[in-house]
């Protein structure tokens, strides 16, 4: 008998457990799509008609069968890169990428060669 | 050598930081999506106004003339400040006018529509606003000039007397 309720206790649990799963992904995807019409905030964030609406079609499109990427893409596609708040590396981004390790290293260098000539 | 050299470059990199900031001051930090010009039109199902009966886009976008999608709601004030320009537009043969009422109460959408007049041959509905993402749209009123099931221009905000006279010279 009690190997029957636990039984019955985890097919309860089981689509719950799918949806919990699904909210998490969907809350991942919505934070990193920026709400074009609130400027400065995620579609996560944003409770604007824009941004539920965004959601809404999250949903659908991880109903749909879709990964994160594809997601990505999708609204890329139709917004262009500034929708996502993670910017992937391309010829228009790689100064943003690029200048932080560039000016890391030209003042690591400036360091070493002071402290060598000090030595 | 290198001594003098450090004071002038400091300032030089100070003047250019200086500028690259004012510059970024003057541009304003509203963002406007790129126009999908050239794109083609997104392929979504909907629900007619009138009759709730399901439909396809291939089934409206179905022929090689000019469309315009316009997406509108009753409770958008620069939607009736360019419904005036719409009703003048569908005159115009040349071009079919496809209205897609954007979350908006169906009472209030006929309303509008019997004190305004109405423009368009189709309306659909977007309950959700999702379809008007599909088209990669960000509000209301926006309107996207269709032909031969791609995007010919996109206008972002309510029409007037010069952008209908651009529709018009495209179409014509």
């Amino acid at each position: 008998m009690k190997i029957l309720k636990t039984i019955i206790i985890i097919l309860l649990l089981i689509p719950k457990i799918s949806f919990a799963d699904d909210q998490l992904e969907r809350n991942k995807i919505t934070k990193n799509l920026r709400c074009l019409i609130c400027q400065g905030q995620s579609v996560y964030d944003s409770d604007s008609d824009f941004a539920n609406s965004m959601k809404i079609l999250v949903d659908k499109k991880l109903e749909e069968g879709l990964s994160e990427n594809q997601i990505y893409d999708f609204f890329k596609e139709k917004y262009g890169e500034w929708i996502l708040y993670d910017p992937t590396l391309n010829k228009n981004t790689y100064i943003l990428w690029l200048l932080p390790i560039l000016i890391f290293l030209l003042g690591g260098a400036i360091i070493f060669k002071k402290l060598k000539f000090k030595k | 050598m290198k001594d003098k050299l450090i004071p002038p470059m400091v300032i030089i990199s100070f003047i250019i930081i200086f500028l690259i900031f004012y510059k970024g001051l003057q541009e304003t930090n509203i963002y406007t999506p790129k126009s999908e010009i050239k794109k083609d039109i997104p392929i979504f199902s909907s629900v007619y106004f009138d009759s709730k009966e399901n439909v396809n886009s291939s089934e409206i976008f179905n022929s090689n003339k000019f469309y315009l999608l316009n997406i509108w709601a009753s409770w958008c004030v620069p939607c009736r400040q360019e419904h005036s320009y719409l009703m003048k537009l569908s005159e115009n043969n040349k071009v079919t006018l496809i209205g897609l009422n954007y979350k908006d109460n169906f009472n209030n959408a006929q309303n509008f529509l019997t004190k305004l007049g109405n423009p368009y041959e189709t309306i659909l509905l977007d309950e959700d606003g999702t379809i008007s993402i599909e088209w990669g749209a960000y509000g209301v009123p926006e309107t996207f000039l269709i032909h031969k099931n791609k995007i010919v221009s996109k206008y972002i905000g309510p029409l007037n007397e010069q952008l209908i006279n651009e529709i018009n010279s495209i179409i014509k």
